[in-house]
Formats: structure tokens, sequence, C-alpha cells
């Protein structure tokens, strides 16, 4: 993992205004790279996507795609750099099949009409390659289950072929063997060299496929870890603050009275 | 915690992926839907879709084989052709506003002022080209306009204003036939122009009742709808998907053929093909073009489907909300000029009474959702069909208006509730 990352984020700054989202934020994110973007409520992580994604451009600080400073103003601009967006709610269609989903926006066409034939094989082709399975790809997404939405809902995030994926909260209410199922996929994304920023409060998936991981705290950063050496407990300290937190303030209090 | 751990229970998912193309065939999820080959595997995957609640147009060809044979059994002429023709001439009109219908529930809303619309386009067709001596084509091109106009508005109130489109278009029932009243002026009615275009649009037969258009109808759609379904299957083999049997093209083909000749058989044994009967089937054949096969058509179903979903697909929702409601304030004013024709003139309750009503009722009748997102055009080709079949079967037997109010509301509660009830069974289906 050498080279320029993908994707830095340098000294980014957000006001809203009179709340300060976003203090002097530095993330990088690497090609084949899963990193975990953790922090508790309120700590930015979303603003902080939206900001990679468009949705909210930045007041300070800059991007930098492969190297380059770039200027992310809106959605479509983050898009036609490659960074695709996989939001918490999911982005799908109930009524329309998966192929309808997965092309919904970008539908190729054929003499001006819809090219089914094409779409479905190309569908086909994607969910084969990610091993995604689903009962058919002719059926309404209201008919799958919330693991296999989740799914469905990543792979039309690389219909566009991009380079960062940002994946919020993928896991959150799916079950045990779903939330495997999607954490598998997060490994094949890595294994297809993009980068991932994965953002979620469940530390047990963030161990399991991360890399790297980033916490943000008020608005700030907070440490960045690398996975393998870091334990549990000192993300968490990290999230909470660990030098003032309730803990820590009930084991001075005891010292304290102990004297 | 990864693959191994997870899921123990199902080897396919948690397979990797390069040892899967040692298998001669690819491993399968035991729950994929695999679809046998032949008749048998069509028959198998019907009955799936009944018990999922996709019931499609099955009740409602059901009703009207059981309308025609009731009707039948009880004057001993219902299903004369003379009878059958009257009624193909008068589903136009409803016919036409409720494709509008379709599109606005589609959109998992509801347009109330069609009926106005339809009626004040008609006046507006009339007074021009009987009174201000307009050409009839522009007069009725003119009507189109208004009624689009007014589409747009509406549409502008409920997309970009943010108007509950029930309220948007409850205010437009009033409002458009105050402006059909007023077009009309004191007077109150206005005849078309004698053998003009307007008079002949309900009532001209092709070819003057010449037996080769209803013929020719058949045979050609019969054609195109076999040519398109091989050259559709061929594509897809060669794509290597799964394609329709030929079996299955020949079964449909074959139920298309004997309805279409039977229809123009009957049609012949009268006056021929009507011009409404032409007009109505090619804008149910064009906007359900439109539906299924354009990006345009696609972004209505999304839209009807998950709006938040549609925006964040790039998908300009304001845009394909205003412009579904100008298409039904469009189609409105077509239905509005076919009954104009029929009744040989525009007056102020041309679009009133239960017009409305029926048009919306067909398009649910027909197996269109009223909560979004799920139907096509045909059914209100279907819907209306059953309608009009009721309604002249009640008139022949000669039941008051008002018993007749009542049957024509419970099937429409009917609808309704089947409405509901596959939807529930189709969300109870999901796995």
């Amino acid at each position: 993992m050498t080279g320029a990352p993908v994707l830095a984020l340098r000294g980014v700054s957000k006001r809203f205004g009179a709340v300060q989202a976003l203090t002097d934020v530095h993330l990088e994110v690497h090609a084949g790279e899963v990193v975990a973007l953790v922090g508790d409520n309120g700590a930015g992580k979303s603003t902080l996507v939206k900001t990679i994604a468009g949705v909210h451009p930045i007041d300070e600080g800059t991007i930098e795609w492969e190297g380059e400073a770039v200027s992310i103003a809106r959605p479509h601009d983050a898009q036609a750099l490659g960074v695709a967006t996989v939001y918490q709610d999911l982005a799908l269609c109930d009524n329309l099949d998966v192929v309808g989903n997965l092309f919904l926006g970008r539908e190729l066409k054929r003499f001006g009409t819809l090219d089914e034939v094409a779409m479905e094989k190309r569908a086909r082709e994607l969910l084969d390659t990610l091993s995604i399975r689903i009962p058919s790809v002719r059926i309404p997404i209201a008919a799958l289950s919330g693991g296999q939405r989740q799914v469905v809902a990543i792979a039309r995030a690389l219909v566009g072929d991009p380079k960062i994926v940002i994946l919020d909260e993928p896991t959150a209410a799916l079950g045990v063997e779903q939330t495997a199922q999607v954490l598998d996929l997060v490994e094949r994304l890595r294994g297809r060299g993009l980068g991932v920023i994965l953002i979620s409060h469940n530390m047990a998936d963030v161990k399991a496929v991360a890399d790297t991981v980033a916490v943000l705290r008020l608005g700030r950063n907070n440490g960045v870890f690398e996975v393998a050496g870091t334990s549990h407990e000192e993300i968490i300290s990290a999230i909470t603050g660990a030098t003032e937190n309730a803990v820590t303030r009930r084991q001075a209090r005891l010292a304290e009275e102990a004297k | 915690m990864t693959t191994e751990q997870t899921t123990p229970d199902e080897p396919a998912a948690a397979t990797p992926a390069p040892a899967e193309p040692t298998a001669s065939t690819p491993a399968v999820d035991p729950r994929l839907l695999v679809r046998e080959s032949g008749l048998a595997g069509y028959l198998a995957e019907f009955k799936q879709k009944m018990k999922n609640g996709d019931l499609g147009s099955v009740p409602v060809v059901l009703g009207l084989i059981l309308i025609g044979a009731i009707f039948q059994g009880i004057t001993g002429n219902f299903l004369n052709p003379d009878n059958l023709t009257h009624i193909t001439q008068w589903i136009a009109g409803p016919g036409l506003i409720a494709v509008g219908i379709v599109f606005v529930l589609l959109l998992g809303e509801i347009d109330l002022s069609l009926g106005s619309v339809a009626g004040a386009s008609a006046a507006i067709a009339a007074v021009l080209s009987a009174r201000s001596g307009y050409s009839e084509w522009l007069s009725c091109l003119i009507a189109v306009a208004a009624a689009l106009a007014i589409g747009a508005l509406q549409g502008f109130f409920f997309a970009k204003i943010g108007v509950p489109a029930f309220v948007v278009t409850l205010a437009g029932l009033l409002a458009w036939s105050g402006l059909q009243e007023y077009v009309l002026g004191d007077k109150g009615t206005v005849n078309v122009v004698h053998d003009g275009v307007l008079a002949n649009l309900d009532n001209y037969f092709l070819g003057d009742g010449d037996i080769v258009y209803a013929w020719g109808l058949a045979v050609v759609a019969v054609a195109l709808f076999a040519a398109g379904q091989f050259l559709d299957a061929r594509r897809r083999t060669a794509a290597g998907l799964t394609a329709r049997p030929v079996s299955e093209i020949a079964l449909r083909t074959g139920v298309l053929a004997v309805v279409a000749l039977a229809a123009a058989y009957m049609l012949n044994q009268d006056r021929g093909l009507p011009l409404p009967v032409l007009v109505f089937l090619t804008v149910v054949v064009v906007t359900d073009f439109v539906l299924r096969r354009t990006s345009y058509g696609r972004q209505i179903f999304a839209v009807g489907g998950g709006v938040e979903a549609a925006r964040r697909a790039g998908i300009n929702v304001s845009w394909v909300r205003i412009s579904v409601f100008m298409i039904s304030a469009g189609m409105a004013a077509l239905g509005g000029l076919f009954y104009a024709s029929q009744q040989g003139s525009a007056d102020k309750i041309l679009g009133g009474g239960n017009v409305l009503m029926n048009s919306i009722a067909a398009a649910v009748i027909g197996g269109t959702s009223l909560f979004g997102g799920r139907g096509k055009t045909w059914s209100a080709l279907l819907g209306i069909l059953v309608i009009q079949s009721i309604t002249t079967g009640l008139d022949m037997v000669h039941v008051n208006q008002a018993i007749q109010y009542m049957i024509t509301g419970a099937v429409l509660l009917a609808a309704v509730v089947l409405d509901s009830v596959s939807r529930r069974t189709r969300k109870t289906a999901a796995r």
C-alpha cells in the first residue's frame, strides 16, 4: 500500500452556522484498504462522509484525489471522480427488480429504449464476481431479505466502477448471517482494489474487516490505528475520550478516597 | 470472524469465489428460483406468482368472463355484435382518462380533477370550432394544450410547493368545472360541428365498415407480438440468459391470436373497426411501451417506489411528477373529446357525475395499485371493459341508476380490497 492515497482529506473543516461540525480533520484511504470510521453519535462521521460525497462542500482544507487537489461541490462531482456512497437507509426502490435498481439512473439503452438484455447480463456478471447470491435478478427488491437488500445496494454502488466506496452503517439492523454476508462483500471489494470507508458502531465488524481505524471525536481526529496491533479497549477509549470519562473519573475518585 | 464461522449452514454463500469454477455447474443458493424449462416451468412459475399475491390480470379477466356469461344468460343478447360494438365505442372516453389515472397512480398519487379537465377541454374544443369558427383540428389541439397547461400548473403546486396532490386536484376539480361553465357561456350546451372531426371521433368506422381493417389490425398485432417475443428470446439466449421457451411464446401468441381474431370477427359482424377502438388501443400500446421500455417510464416507477431512492439515483423527481400530471391531464382532454363526440355536444355536465370515479375504478379494477409503483396501462383497458360491461348489462335489464351506482361502488371496493390483500400477501411472501 505505497504511493499516493486514492483519497486524502487534509485539514478539512466544516461549519453549520454556530456549530463547528469538523475541525482540521485528516483522513487517507488507499486502494485495497478498508478504513473504518468510528466515533460516538455526533462525532462528525456522517458529516465527514457527506463532504466526501459532495452533499456538504467543505469550508476549509483540501481534498486530494490520487495526489491531486480536487474540489467536490456537488454529489455529481464525487460520482465523476469515482466515489460511490451506500447510505444507511437503503436507497433502493422496493417495486423495481434487482436489475432495475442496479441500473437506476444510468440505464443501458439500445435504439433509445431500455436494453434489458444487456443490463441483466451485466447485473449477473457483477453479482457473480462479488459472489452475491439472490433468488433471482428479476424479482422485486420488496421480496428480498434485509441482508440481500444491503448487498444489492452495495452492488448498485459498484455499477459505475468507483474507486472509493463509502458504506454508512452497512450492518446496522442485520442478522448474524446477513452481517457476515455483507462483511464478506466488503472483503471482496478490498480484493478488487477498491478503497472502502466503513462507518460502523459495531467494534466486532470493525475488527473483522478493517485495516485501519480512524477515530473521530467531537469533530476532530482522535487517533488512527492499525487494526492488527490495537486492542478493542484502545479504540473504545479513543472514541469516548479515554482520559476523561465516567470510568476514569470514578477511578480517580476512588483513588482519592483511598488516600 | 470471517466466512467460515459465520454461515455454516449455507455452503453456497460461504464458499470463497475462487473455488467455484472447478465445479462444472456454479454452486447455487438452494433458494434460487430456477425455472424449469418448457410449459411445466411456466405453469409452476404462474402458480408461485398466484401464491405470492402477484395476481396480475387474472381476477379481472375472470371477472369479465363472468360478467359476460351472467348478462348473456339474463338478456340473451348481451354478447351480440352490435351491443359489444357499442361497448367498445363507449369505453374510449373513460378509458383514455383511466390511462391518465394509471400514470398518476404509479406515482402513488391521485388526480381528482380529471373529470373537470375532460369537461373543460371538450367545452374549449366545441366552443372554438362551433362558435368561434376555428378549424376543428386546431380547436382540438388548443383544448389538449390547455389541459397540458392545467396539468403543469397542478403538477407545479404538488411537486415544487409541496401541496398534497389530493388537495391540489380537489381545488382543480372545482376550478376547472368553473372554467368549463365559463367557456360554455349562457347557453350551456354547444353542439359539435355536424359531421366534422369531433362528431366522427367516436362514431366513425374505418373504411366505413370494410372488414379488412379489423382483420388487418388483429393479424398485424399478433404478428408483431410473436416477432417481438421471438427476437427477444433469441437475443436473451445469445446473451446466455434464461429465455422464454418456444412453447411459452407459442401459448402466449395463441391466446392473443384467439382474443384478437375473435374481437375482429365480432366487430366485423357489426360495422367493422370503430375509430375509438383504434385510438384507445394505440394509446394503451404506446403508453405501455413508454412505461416499460424507456428510462422515462423507469423513472416514473422509481419515483412511485421510493422518492428518496429515485432522487439519490439522480432522477429529477419534480420533473417526473409535473410531467406525469401533464400526461394525465392530456389524456383526460382526449377522453373529454371522445365524450363530446359520443353525445354530439359539450355541456356543463360533461365529465361530471361518475366519470372520474369510473375512470379511477377502471384503473384499480384492472390491477394498478393505489399504493404506487405497480401497474400498467393495459389495466385501464381491462378495467373500463368491466365497468362498461356492468353498466351496459344493468341498463339492458333495466336496473335503475341508483342500484347501478351501488353495484359499481361494490365492484370498486372489491378491487381495492383485492389490491390491499395482494399487497399484504406480497409482503409476507418476501423472504
